[in-house]
């Protein structure tokens, strides 16, 4: 198959019309812009529709129309802007749409920075927007990955009718890397007996969010929940390297893992066997995986373009078991490959 | 006997939750009417705002959206531009179109887009419990104009049909309001030149309709048509802001 040397942003971009997205809403960001400048090209090739919006606010909701009404829609925007896009990926997640949200993370808080960072963890695992919802979050480390998983992700929207986010980095959306496009087999999906094409021979149908009465809306909350839970027991993916025989475990997901990979070969030449537990879905969390490897191994450091989020949820899994370690860089700085080796030879050191 | 009078097909057979002596029900009537003229209910989708009117669902008879306030002209934009061959129409209130989605209306008028917007001015955040909306009129008091609205305070009124009006993608643009027979039946003709408009393919369309609050205002049902009469037509004048091209001679 024909390799394409592409950025990240391209590859993400062009994943989403071969995984037959035909619309795309957003709003100029960096270290994205080249996502909606390669649909802006592309989507009128194919027969679809590109619009910039007014705001990242009106580009969520023109995708809440769009997935309402039965498309495979894509936006993307990085930090700020999704923080704007919050409100609409709650009503979204509510409304049982489906789409793919990217983003492409860069410094933070405010304006920040447009450094690559890891530091919208939280705000896409844990909710972000108000109310009782999760996203399925999904964290590639190479562009090829990116564009496996994004094809993938429009399935798992479909299949599970909730939004999905892409979350990468700046590093991840500038870098160029060859990649190739596979044809993927068609996914048996439910139908989409619920979007609105007008009520004709059928009764009508509503998209909404209210539910006034407390008992209804738990109830909904509930269909959500049985929903994650399904999520959570089918959809965890997690890449384990060198961890058979390591004393010593890195937990890093994105960008921070390919470094990692790095600093893990570094170790083993200096005779520190190490491993590397990458999370591919961020939601649902592989903390199943982290239970059963701290049974055997008691030092887990992990390593974020962040002051420590995905730490958090490290521990939840370790429960104890393990020493959890941490090592950050934040604003926009990328923690080199010697810093990690430094970071586990001085845990080695003291044990 | 010949039947010269009904429930328009569109508008299905409930009590509605409005006030008596609101404005909303002969609104929501004589867009069932134009729907039902249209021959459109089978292919019409709508948008609910945030706001008295976001029940709206529970009494026209198509497909319905409920958007997040102010959201509904992107919403909208989202569903037509997936389906083009669907009539698509937002229903929105001051607060709602006039504040918090200024940008959002602004632009789906800008783009042109083929949408029609029922947008309902009676001047206050009704469900909210009556503040002050960004159409509350100078002097009005409300329970966040207490002192009736300051200028210096509070600012000015915004005419979104004359500001919208001056936009090259709205192609129709009018005012009208529900206070009296004469005037519902131009609401009612209004507001189907705007699906018209829309069904024809010529650009944005929107009809504001000065609706009356009397709950709201303080006022019985009769003393609230009479302040709609005295108070807000010599500020929001009725007419057509913008025609399509293709009807000017």
């Amino acid at each position: 198959m024909e390799k394409k040397f592409m950025t990240g942003n391209e590859a993400i971009a062009e994943a989403a019309v071969q995984a037959g997205c035909r619309y795309f809403f957003g709003y100029p960001i960096t270290p994205q812009s080249e996502l909606p400048e390669h649909l802006a090209r592309r989507l009128p090739e194919v027969g679809g529709c590109f619009l910039q919006a007014e705001s990242e606010i009106a580009a969520i909701y023109m995708v809440f129309g769009a997935a309402g009404a039965g498309a495979r829609v894509l936006t993307s925007s990085s930090s700020p802007g999704i923080s704007l896009k919050m409100e609409g990926i709650s009503y979204i997640a509510g409304a049982e749409l489906p789409c793919v949200i990217v983003n492409i993370m860069r410094g933070g808080p405010g304006l920040g920075g447009i450094q690559p960072t890891q530091s919208d963890y939280f705000q896409a695992t844990k909710g972000g927007g108000h109310g009782d919802y999760h996203l399925v979050v999904i964290a590639p480390s190479t562009v090829q990955e990116a564009v496996n998983l994004t094809m993938e992700a429009f399935d798992l929207a479909d299949k599970y009718r909730t939004p999905v986010m892409i979350l990468g980095d700046g590093y991840l959306g500038q870098m160029m890397e060859p990649v190739e496009f596979e044809t993927r087999k068609i996914q048996p999906l439910p139908p989409k007996d619920w979007s609105l094409t007008g009520a004709k021979g059928r009764p009508r149908r509503i998209i909404k969010t209210l539910y006034l009465q407390p008992e209804v809306l738990e109830k909904r909350n509930l269909v959500l929940h049985h929903k994650y839970q399904e999520i959570k027991k089918n959809e965890v993916r997690v890449e384990t390297y060198l961890t058979e025989d390591a004393e010593i475990i890195i937990a890093a997901y994105g960008t921070v893992a390919r470094i990692a990979k790095s600093a893990i070969k570094i170790l083993r030449e200096r005779g520190i066997k190490t491993g590397l537990v990458r999370p591919i879905t961020l939601f649902p969390f592989p903390y199943q995986t982290f239970s059963q490897i701290s049974d055997r191994i008691k030092k887990i450091l992990v390593v974020e373009m962040s002051l420590g989020q995905m730490v958090e949820d490290v521990k939840l899994g370790v429960c104890g078991e393990a020493e959890v370690y941490f090592y950050g860089r934040t604003g926009g700085m990328v923690p080199s490959y010697d810093e990690i080796v430094t970071e586990v030879e001085k845990i080695m050191k003291e044990a | 006997m010949q039947k010269v009078f009904g429930r328009p097909e569109s508008l299905l057979a409930v009590k509605t939750h409005y006030c008596p002596g609101c404005g909303h029900g002969i609104i929501h009537r004589l867009l069932a009417e134009v729907i039902d003229e249209l021959d459109v209910r089978e292919k019409t989708v709508g948008v609910a705002p945030v706001g008295c009117s976001v029940l709206i669902y529970n009494y026209i008879d198509c497909d319905m959206y409920e958007a997040a306030h102010g959201r509904a002209p992107a919403i909208a934009t989202g569903c037509k531009r997936v389906h083009p061959e669907l009539t698509v129409f937002t229903y929105q209130g001051d607060g709602d179109l006039a504040a918090i989605g200024t940008a959002e209306v602004v632009h789906a008028a800008a783009r042109g887009e083929l949408i029609t917007t029922i947008f309902v001015n009676n001047t206050v955040y009704g469900m909210t419990g009556g503040q002050m909306a960004p159409t509350t009129l100078v002097g009005q008091k409300t329970t966040t104009s207490p002192f009736g609205r300051i200028p210096k305070q509070a600012g000015y009124p915004i005419k979104m049909s004359e500001l919208l009006a001056t936009l090259n993608g709205a192609s129709y643009i009018a005012r009208v309001s529900v206070h009296t027979p004469k005037n519902i039946l131009q609401a009612k003709k209004a507001m189907k030149k705007a699906f018209e408009t829309q069904i024809k393919g010529l650009g944005y369309s929107l009809v504001e309709v000065l609706s009356q609050c009397p709950t709201i205002w303080r006022l019985s049902p009769k003393e609230a048509l009479n302040w709609v009469e005295k108070e807000m037509i010599p500020y929001y004048p009725l007419g057509e802001f913008k025609v399509p091209k293709e009807e000017k001679a």
